[in-house]
């Protein structure tokens, strides 16, 4: 069976600029002032994903730890649990990136959802070992939205590298 | 030198080796967080650099909240007034016998020659958010060390007991609320005056009076009250009310579930409670000398 190839765009280098807001913005949306966390999709964990697959020479496992380390401080937990579970959610993006980038947006937001779900399994395990309680099924609920949000994601955070080059009159953006 | 890889094909330790890293330094943290709480001005200074983008985030809904409080009709204001008022009359009789009884209960006191208890200095606090954490039951209030806020202060609303302050930051506090899995309250039923440690249960919602004999004088319905014999909690705050007493003969001790009478969705101010300054001898006495040296007045006897 030969090989179905889809036509693919080139695209424009990525701004490092443009990562570190997408991330910031992703933080301010984590650090709102949610009732409860629980069926609130991680953003942070979905920006990082996204650029681990998309820019796996830029984004890597310690700028995830570092972030995770700022959710940790930022939401008053367990100090590492989510740098341990964005650690090993950015290993895991970065090693399956080629194949992730292979299939449909839609498919990739399955394998997505996967990763988001074993990262949140991971903050689970950790904190029940220290002795936390255990926040029923709902908690992941969050990464199922997260995973739904990854086309969408893929579309806004692509965009600025869909760009021309050059700007002139018949594409005024 | 020559004959090292150029630039473009250096990358770096494997990525195995930098996970299993930087997942030892997690699991590394964690551990110094949980057991020792070591972590802690680490975790303060990465707060403070991140208060201001919370407090970015944070501001779009409180304005949204404040302009609904500001457009509140004008009817429901008028009916929330007289019904202040209502209740003001009705509470103005029992202040009035109150000042009667704490002046006699002075006096009383006084001739038994035991300590006068001080009242405890009172912070005026507003919940943030809750629930961040779907781990454990807290809230965060705002104020911080700066406003004198510190660790292991009680929290309360007009209800009754809310919870214990276990973390500071110097503009933030958090708040661990009875019914968190690891927290744990002195109490005392106010019927009969029997004492009990009770704690919170992790469901979310209610407390266990636990270690209670089978036989014990325990009623759906009771109202428990702090014990005050931690030091921690006043004594006489109410705490929760018993919704469901278990005997079961196969067990020694009865299974009571309390439901907590503080709402922490319904309120949005707190107060934190200053400790009881009936600390042990030692301590009170330098803190006794130091307020001598701060009061400038002479006695007259003096």
């Amino acid at each position: 069976m030969a090989l179905e190839t889809r036509p693919e765009r080139i695209l424009l280098p990525v701004k490092v600029g443009f990562m570190a807001a997408s991330l910031l913005l992703a933080l301010a949306f984590n650090l709102l002032p949610w009732r409860d966390l629980r069926g609130v999709p991680d953003l942070v964990a979905l920006v990082l994903a996204f650029w681990c697959v998309h820019q796996p020479r830029r984004m890597g496992i310690g700028v995830a730890w570092g972030v995770g380390l700022v959710m940790d401080a930022a939401n008053g937990v367990l100090f590492g649990q989510h740098a341990l579970a964005y650690a090993a959610l950015a290993y895991a993006a970065q090693a399956l990136h080629r194949r992730i980038l292979r299939f449909t947006v839609w498919q990739q937001a399955v394998q997505v959802l996967v990763l988001l779900a074993a990262s949140q399994l991971l903050m689970l395990v950790a904190r029940m070992a220290a002795g936390g309680t255990y926040p029923g099924l709902s908690f992941f609920v969050g990464s199922v939205i997260a995973g739904m949000l990854w086309p969408l994601v893929t579309f806004l955070l692509l965009a600025p590298q869909r760009r021309a080059a050059t700007v002139d009159d018949t594409r005024p953006i | 030198m020559e004959h090292a890889p150029p630039q473009f094909f250096h990358r770096g330790p494997a990525p195995i080796a930098r996970l299993a890293f930087f997942a030892l330094l997690s699991v590394l943290l964690m551990v110094l967080d949980a057991r020792f709480r070591y972590a802690e001005p680490v975790r303060q200074v990465i707060a403070l650099a991140v208060y201001p983008i919370q407090q970015l985030a944070i501001a779009p809904v409180s304005a949204l909240a404040r302009t609904r409080e500001f457009f509140a009709s004008r009817a429901e204001l008028r009916r929330e007034n007289t019904e202040l008022r209502a209740e003001k009359l009705r509470d103005a009789q029992e202040i009035l016998v109150l000042d009667a009884v704490r002046s006699e209960n002075e006096q009383l006191r006084r001739l038994i020659g035991a300590r006068e208890k001080l009242r405890a200095r009172a912070i005026f606090a507003e919940i943030v958010y809750a629930g961040r954490d779907p781990f454990s039951r807290k809230v965060i209030v705002d104020q911080g060390s700066q406003q004198g806020v510190t660790a292991g202060q009680a929290v309360i609303d007009a209800a009754g007991v809310l919870g214990q302050v276990t973390r500071v930051q110097p503009l933030l506090a958090e708040v661990t609320l009875l019914t968190d899995k690891d927290h744990a309250i002195p109490v005392q039923i106010l019927r009969n005056g029997l004492r009990g440690v009770a704690y919170g249960s992790g469901d979310g919602s209610t407390m266990e009076l636990r270690h209670m004999a089978a036989n014990a004088e325990v009623e759906k319905g009771d109202l428990l009250v702090t014990s005050g014999i931690d030091g921690v909690y006043p004594v006489g705050l109410p705490v929760a009310r018993v919704v469901r007493v278990e005997r079961d003969a196969a067990y020694a001790f009865a299974k009571i579930v309390c439901q907590p009478v503080a709402g922490t969705d319904q309120h949005r101010q707190v107060l934190v409670l200053a400790k009881a300054e009936d600390g042990p001898a030692w301590s009170s006495e330098s803190e006794r000398a130091g307020r001598k040296a701060k009061s400038k007045r002479p006695r007259r006897g003096e």
